[in-house]
């Protein structure tokens, strides 16, 4: 469809929509609106944001596609339950404000949100559209309408509104989609807070993992702003457990209540041979030194190196891995593999990643999983010994498991190779907090309020659920800050 | 925050300490932790740094380094009054202290730094301490006469004999550990090399051996696993799990290759910043 095209369908539309209500045989018949984005060939060199985002009227066009259901099966896949059939009509009748200010009532963190949330097995996987059509990716893109009306309010500088100073403390650990939701939440009820991030940079997995091509870092900073512009403190360079244990935070200090949201943050390893030999990377250490530190322009400013790879074999199937394997195109590598132990089915990455790594030339091989990596004389990677791999009966996870075939061994030759297999708990916290209660994977354990063990500690995001999602992990920020005011206004009476 | 860097020596022809600012960190940092810094807050790299001692009332910490690359270098051109970006931590399990018994502490090189905070919690422990300090020559020797101060016996060698013994420090280590009285634990700081070399003449008398290790790191709070290290056929990372270890169970082969990572990356930044240095001179 051409923009010419578009307008004119969008002229017909609005004309109709004045005259009377569009039928939904109407909308069915407007075609689904792709997302603009950069060439994939282009693209392969720059670190620039891949999806270019909606003009007003792809945007138009899409949210009137949108049915209007009455029981808006969309919002029951929300984790925030954002009142979404409401949002697309006040986009389709033009009110882009109104739509953010409907958003907004639930989601802090929209343009976050419109580009990192799995959408396609959240709202848009119950949407009526998608199910009509018997395809998830012709349902509603209500990401995408979400991003929309989040950019459009780039320069707005309106600061939500902060009750009178209580004077009570809350500390909140980690600057992650989680800590920024619970900071917000309990600042706006005019409790003193004070974020501490370990690194010398905030906004956590947001900074350091999803890299600029798929989540613009200048984004991330001004919600980081709007933090600061309420009054909420940042302290950064600050690892709790080290610098300061939670016991100082709440004995010594004076904080009344402590939000954990540390992340995941112990990166797995295969258990097999030659897992630490030169060029074997985590995903978690390839994409902090390509993103957080900047190695993409080593040598023209950053100081921080990366490997300067020619064939690359990235370990794994969820975002982390397309991430990974897109950030090494990026980095100049000839050939990215993907090496996946099941079929591109069970891969748990969303479908618009793995569609955009394919576009970018990444080379799946599916059904295969290293055995060992083998090295040089230098202890230089050289190639991976892979086991091709077939599907067996569906294990706990529901997904069909991988079973290796014997006798199968192959090598793939590669100077690099990326684990992006997942992340287990970081134990600081549960090695320098008494009394906290972990589960036997080492995830802290809450109730619903995510109130743990210990008075006035809560924690969220994958601290407690493993490795989840930043719409997850905002959605137990935001709980956990409801329960925390509550807790303090108590406290307060009691006292 | 940024650090003032409140005043800076040269010890050597490559070796500087300065005191920098860090109240949080010389509050609660105990002998064998260490900090990460990072220059300036956008494109500078993270190292880890060991921290040699501090002045929790002052606020300060006192930090050594050697010059070997574009970071160190970049700090070694900071003046007094200058300032460090990002200090973190402290990082790192500190060190077991207790009575062992008589403890040889074998520093090489600017291993000296990390070494002593340690030797000197040792010694207030109630332990015999004997100090082997190596170095390349006379003038890259440091911190001897903090050493001599806390020290029971006291060993200097040289690699070209311009001070004290011309010898490695495996040679008198090896005659400490053949005396009648064997020391009960040995603790060696320094280039990979000796260490691996000190573990290997103790193995051969069955004292316990403890090593500090100094891998590349990113983030040091276990997150990355760029520090990662084969310890008894295990992965082991040097920043949560380290920085010190049973130096008998550590692939020191791999740890150095591992080490050498960047080095043609490392070699390019430095020499491009030395470059950049001269068009400054040349302009002023």
């Amino acid at each position: 469809m051409t923009d010419k095209e578009r307008q004119e369908l969008l002229q017909q539309l609005l004309k109709k929509q004045k005259t009377g209500k569009l039928k939904p045989a109407e909308r069915y018949e407007i075609p689904p609106q792709d997302m603009p984005e950069q060439d994939p060939i282009e693209r392969r060199a720059n670190v620039n944001e891949v999806a270019t985002g909606y003009t007003e009227t792809h945007a138009r066009l899409e949210a009137m596609r949108c049915l209007q259901c009455k029981k808006a099966p969309c919002i029951k896949g929300c984790p925030v339950q954002i009142r979404i059939q409401d949002f697309i009509a006040a986009i389709s009748d033009g009110d882009f404000k109104k739509a953010l200010v409907i958003i907004k009532e639930n989601s802090l963190l929209p343009a976050v949100c419109g580009r990192v949330c799995p959408q396609e097995v959240q709202c848009q996987q119950t949407c009526t559209v998608g199910l009509k059509f018997k395809d998830p990716t012709k349902a509603v893109s209500i990401g995408r309408l979400e991003r929309f009306v989040a950019d459009l309010d780039q320069d707005n500088e309106s600061v939500p509104a902060v009750a009178d100073e209580t004077g009570v403390k809350v500390a909140v650990i980690g600057s992650g989609p989680g800590g920024i939701v619970a900071a917000a939440d309990t600042r706006r009820a005019g409790h003193d807070v004070t974020i501490f991030e370990a690194f010398h940079k905030t906004g956590g997995v947001l900074v350091y993992g999803i890299p600029e091509f798929r989540l613009p870092k200048a984004i991330v900073q001004r919600e980081i702003d709007t933090l600061t512009k309420m009054g909420v403190k940042i302290v950064c360079n600050f690892v709790v457990g080290r610098t300061r244990t939670i016991e100082q935070l709440m004995k010594e200090d004076g904080f009344d209540a402590v939000y954990i949201g540390v992340g995941a943050g112990l990166p797995r390893f295969m258990g097999i041979e030659g897992e630490s030999l030169v060029g074997v990377y985590s995903a978690n250490e390839y994409l902090t030194r390509a993103n957080l530190m900047k190695a993409y322009d080593f040598g023209s400013g950053a100081d921080t190196p990366i490997a300067r790879s020619r064939k690359v074999a990235v370990i794994g199937g969820g975002n982390v891995a397309m991430d990974s394997a897109r950030t090494a195109v990026r980095l100049g590598a000839e050939k990215v593999y993907l090496v996946y132990r099941r079929t591109e089915k069970e891969m748990p990455a969303r479908i618009e990643e793995v569609h955009h790594a394919k576009e970018e030339g990444i080379e799946f091989h599916i059904l295969q999983s290293p055995k060992r990596v083998i090295g040089d004389e230098n202890s230089h990677v050289t190639a991976i010994e892979c086991l091709k791999y077939r599907l067996g009966e569906p294990d706990e996870s529901g997904r069909r498991r991988p079973l290796p075939i014997e006798g199968s061994e192959f090598q793939i030759e590669v100077d690099t190779v990326i684990i992006a297999i997942g992340n287990s708990a970081n134990p600081l916290i549960r090695q320098t907090t008494p009394g906290l209660e972990f589960n036997k994977w080492g995830n802290i354990v809450v109730d619903e309020n995510c109130k743990t063990s210990l008075e006035g500690v809560y924690a969220g995001g994958d601290i407690v659920l493993g490795a989840a999602t930043v719409i997850l992990a905002m959605g137990q920020g935001r709980i956990a800050a409801a329960a925390i005011n509550d807790y303090l206004a108590k406290k307060k009476q009691k006292s | 925050m940024s650090h003032r860097i409140v005043s800076k020596r040269q010890l050597s022809e490559d070796v500087f300490t300065a005191e920098v600012e860090a109240p949080l960190v010389a509050k609660e940092r105990k002998p064998g932790q260490f900090v990460i810094i990072s220059i300036n807050n956008e494109y500078s790299e993270r190292i880890p740094l060991t921290i040699a001692g501090a002045d929790p009332e002052k606020g300060t910490i006192c930090l050594i380094w050697q010059r070997v690359g574009k970071t160190t270098a970049e700090m070694a051109d900071l003046q007094q009054g200058g300032e460090i970006a990002n200090v973190t931590g402290p990082l790192g399990k500190p060190t077991h202290i207790e009575n062992f018994g008589t403890v040889v502490c074998v520093g090489g090189g600017i291993g000296n730094a990390p070494l002593l905070p340690i030797a000197k919690a040792l010694k207030e422990a109630g332990n015999t301490i004997i100090s082997i300090l190596g170095a390349r020559n006379k003038e890259l020797l440091i911190l001897e006469d903090e050493f001599a101060k806390i020290s029971d016996e006291l060993i200097i060698t040289t690699d070209d004999g311009s001070y004290g013994r011309k010898a490695l420090v495996t040679e008198p280590l090896k005659e400490v550990c053949q005396r009648d009285r064997k020391p009960d634990l040995v603790v060696a700081i320094g280039p990979a090399i000796m260490m691996k070399f000190c573990c290997e003449v103790t193995r051969q008398f069955g004292i316990p051996t403890q090593v500090s290790l100094n891998t590349i790191m990113v983030d040091a709070t276990g997150m990355c696993g760029g520090c990662r290290i084969e310890y008894d056929g295990q992965p082991k990372f040097v920043c949560v799990d380290g920085p010190e270890f049973d130096g008998h169970k550590v692939d020191f082969d791999l740890m150095m290759k591992r080490l050498n990572a960047y080095k043609d990356q490392e070699q390019q930044a430095y020499e491009q910043y030395k470059k950049h240095k001269c068009k400054i001179g040349l302009d002023e």
